[in-house]
């Protein structure tokens, strides 16, 4: 199994990312000064809301992000199976039936038959036109009249299920909860129901958790039986390409911020603290780098990145290899247009940490820079950086959707909100129109940069003690 | 006064001049023009003298820095750099790679992006502040929460999908304008209205939260307590004390964005064909016509940097706490 992996340059990044967070994770709870924002933020029912639903994405990113050649089903006579040569996640596995399952073209949602007419040949050898019965969808079905009803049915047991299992993570939660606080399990339920005397709003995770097992235990139910958000023009089931493209917005908005964090954490303390010729030429490189418009630099670099590929088209095993390539090459030049804001905050940051007492001290005892800059300046500015992080992951997923538009963003073969959309362009001029593309994007995306957009908020709130004041 | 303007434009030129080296770098440096030649006549099935007679067209066959075959002074003018980038600073674009004059075509486009750009900037302002200023009004109210709530929403909605839902629901379902295309004149209202609107729309969310932010800063100050303590109303003291405070923000973020108005919008123009800059870029992206995206790389460039001059003009003359130095 191991021997068959496939890692890809983002999956490999995206581990890295999740082994720093959990890294830092450990250093900030061990840590009063950092604990404290973050206990503001679990005990905001705002902040614990969105953390669950950005879980669940997180958790669909993650399973989309374990690659692998799968095992091909042995041919007739060949005594063992062999590796196929194509590279699909662990998450394309759980769903397999999702992936396999195309239909020939358009079909809406939840629908039985195609969208378009075509000649169907009956049995007696005579040819109508007419919409054909879908391959997959509601097969089960002797008469599509029954459609309705086998929906309903399908829900009742989809979200029966989603019950049972949440309320089991209910009592699960409610018992781990109850062994940590030394209470019993009756009381434990009555404060986290009740929400009295405990700080964390448990009661909001438990709703959010809920909600989202029970839709996600529907969605399943429905989607194995037929195509939940229906089918886009070659016959690949919307549902399924809108929950592969997570991963690509999640990529798009956590290794932006990665790649250019070395730089702009570097360059920004370095410019802020040695001041003098340093801190000119640091400045002279980002003001040119950030008076050239970003969306102008992207295209610029895409279309040299294209031109590249298409001269050494030989250096990439597979076209997932060079979709990967290319999406890795847009975070890398999204973040060079982006990190000239952090860059010049932590700039400033450090101007004024330079001057502290502490600091001042440690210069006379003659510590060394390095140290100086390791030790008291860097914890100082993390919250900023922190910050910079939560806040441009919903401006970059929303980004990524406009450059594909363009025709700058990720590869066309990828799976992506932007790529769906693009595609709707055209689909929306048809009579009768097809909006279930743009309609599933549209949901998916805003579910996460809603989400994100209000954890941003409470994060910010929670770290920045003058805009907390403010308000 | 003078004479530190003039400091600024001084300080403006290295700035250019590293802008112009990273796009030769990023255009000549990284791909050679054989590679360019050979990506637009198309991969297979090209021969050698296809590729110099590509590149002797566009004036891409010189050497790249130094010309040791031209005689005199023409060694260093006679190259890709030279021709290409230096002439730049002239604003002298020269042709793009299909033929025509890249300068004729942005003094002929800037118009209609102009045409979009003004109305969507000046009354998404009116719009944002006036919206800004009622949440102000009822701050820590239901209004506030609601409207706040409201702006993250609007906010986290792609702005593809305003344009889209617009143009879906005003045009085709309701007919009340066409869905896209430009005409001269007065004739070209009906087409940049719902373009117009659709911009303001998309701009409520961040613009007004951030107003609103802005407003809560001042309303929090000593001077606006002096004003209710000697018995202003309300109103007199958000529109004569707080407003006017809030609005040297507002206006040195509206100062660094008004000379990049010139260069439109990417996405409303190409979707409702709007012949403006913007969509002359995406045009010249889609094509992959080199010329015309260096162009306006350079052009954003000069803009944006005119931008932040006037930005830091605009801070002296309407705050007189800032002192040139």
């Amino acid at each position: 199994m191991i021997s068959h992996l496939v890692i890809l340059l983002t999956d490999a990044l995206i581990f890295l990312l999740l082994l720093l967070s959990i890294v830092f994770g450990i250093y900030a709870s061990r840590r009063a000064h950092l604990r404290r924002p973050w206990g503001l933020v679990v005990r905001s029912r705002v902040g614990v809301g969105s953390m669950v639903v950005l879980a669940f994405y997180l958790v669909v990113g993650l399973l989309d992000s374990i690659h692998f050649h799968p095992l091909s089903q042995p041919a007739d006579g060949a005594a063992e199976q062999t590796r196929s040569t194509e590279v699909i996640s662990l998450f394309d596995s759980m769903v397999s039936g999702l992936r396999t399952r195309q239909e020939k073209t358009y079909s809406a949602p939840l629908a039985t038959h195609l969208y378009a007419k075509e000649s169907i040949e009956l049995a007696d050898g005579s040819t109508i036109r007419d919409f054909p019965r879908l391959q997959h969808a509601g097969v089960h079905l002797p008469d599509p009249a029954q459609k309705t009803a086998d929906i309903l049915k399908l829900s009742a047991i989809g979200i029966l299920k989603g019950i049972a299992v949440s309320v089991v993570a209910v009592n699960t939660l409610i018992m781990l909860l109850a062994v940590k606080a030394r209470s019993n399990f009756g009381e434990q339920a009555r404060r986290v129901l009740l929400a009295t005397g405990s700080e964390i709003p448990w009661r909001v995770v438990l709703v959010v958790l809920s909600s989202m097992l029970v839709l996600i235990f529907w969605s399943a139910e429905l989607a194995a039986n037929y195509h939940l958000l229906g089918t886009d023009k070659v016959g690949e089931d919307v549902f399924y390409q809108a929950l592969k493209s997570i991963r690509t917005g999640l990529v798009i908005g956590t290794l932006t911020t990665l790649v250019m964090l070395p730089a702009a954490v570097m360059l920004g303390i370095m410019a802020g603290y040695f001041r003098g010729w340093v801190d000119d030429l640091i400045q002279y490189i980002y003001t040119t780098l950030n008076s050239i418009p970003g969306v102008l630099l992207i295209a610029a670099a895409i279309l040299m990145l294209q031109i590249y590929m298409s001269n050494h088209a030989e250096e990439f095993n597979s076209l997932v290899e060079r979709a990967d390539l290319r999406l890795l090459f847009l975070c890398i030049i999204l973040g060079v247009t982006s990190w000239t804001g952090l860059c010049r905050l932590l700039r400033g940051e450090s101007m004024k940490l330079r001057e502290v007492d502490y600091v001042q001290a440690a210069t006379a005892f003659g510590v060394s820079h390095l140290q100086i800059i390791g030790r008291h300046i860097l914890p100082n500015v993390l919250h900023i950086v922190l910050i910079a992080v939560v806040l441009d992951f919903s401006g970059l997923v929303l980004a990524e959707a406009v450059l594909s538009y363009v025709n700058i963003g990720v590869d066309p073969t990828m799976n992506s909100w932007g790529n769906m959309i693009n595609s709707a362009r055209l689909e929306m001029a048809r009579e009768p129109i097809v909006w279930w593309s743009l309609a599933a994007a549209m949901i998916f995306m805003f579910t996460l940069v809603l989400s994100a957009n209000l954890f941003s908020d409470v994060v910010r709130d929670a770290f920045d003690p003058r805009l907390r004041s403010s308000r | 006064m003078m004479a530190y303007i003039i400091r600024r434009v001084f300080y403006a030129i290295p700035i250019l001049i590293g802008v112009n080296i990273l796009t030769f770098l990023l255009f000549f440096v990284v791909n050679s023009p054989d590679d360019m030649a050979r990506m637009n006549l198309g991969m297979k099935r090209v021969t050698p003298e296809a590729i110099e007679h590509w590149k002797q067209e566009r004036g891409y066959h010189l050497p790249l820095l130094y010309n040791a075959s031209a005689p005199g002074a023409d060694k260093l003018t006679e190259t890709i750099f030279f021709q290409k980038s230096v002439k730049l600073f002239r604003f002298d674009f020269g042709s793009s790679d299909s033929g025509r004059d890249i300068g004729y075509d942005i003094s002929q486009r800037m118009w209609p992006s102009l045409a979009i750009a003004i109305p969507v900037l000046l009354v998404g302002l009116l719009v944002n502040i006036s919206y800004a200023l009622l949440i102000a009004f009822f701050r820590a109210t239901y209004i506030d929460f609601w409207s706040v709530v409201l702006c993250v929403v609007m906010m986290s909605i792609s702005g593809l999908f305003y344009i889209i839902g617009g143009q879906y629901l005003v045009s085709k379902l309701l007919h009340l304008v066409p869905i896209s295309g430009y005409d001269t004149g007065f004739n070209s209202i009906k087409f940049l209205i719902l373009p117009a609107i659709i911009g303001v729309i998309g701009g409520i969310g961040s613009g007004t939260r951030w107003y609103r932010t802005l407003f809560l800063e001042e309303i929090n100050k000593d001077y606006v307590r002096t004003a209710r303590a000697k018995g202003l109303s309300e109103t007199r003291v958000l529109f004569r004390h707080v407003l006017k405070n809030a609005l040297i923000p507002i206006l040195t973020g509206v100062v660094v964005v008004l000379p990049l108005l010139f260069m439109g919008s990417l996405i409303t123009e190409s979707f409702f064909g709007i012949p403006g800059l913007g969509s002359y870029t995406i045009d010249a992206i889609n094509s992959q016509d080199f010329a015309i995206v260096r162009s306006m790389v350079f052009l954003g460039s000069v803009l944006y940097i005119l931008g932040l001059l006037l930005t830091d003009i605009s801070y002296t003359l309407v705050d007189p706490r800032v002192r040139l130095s």
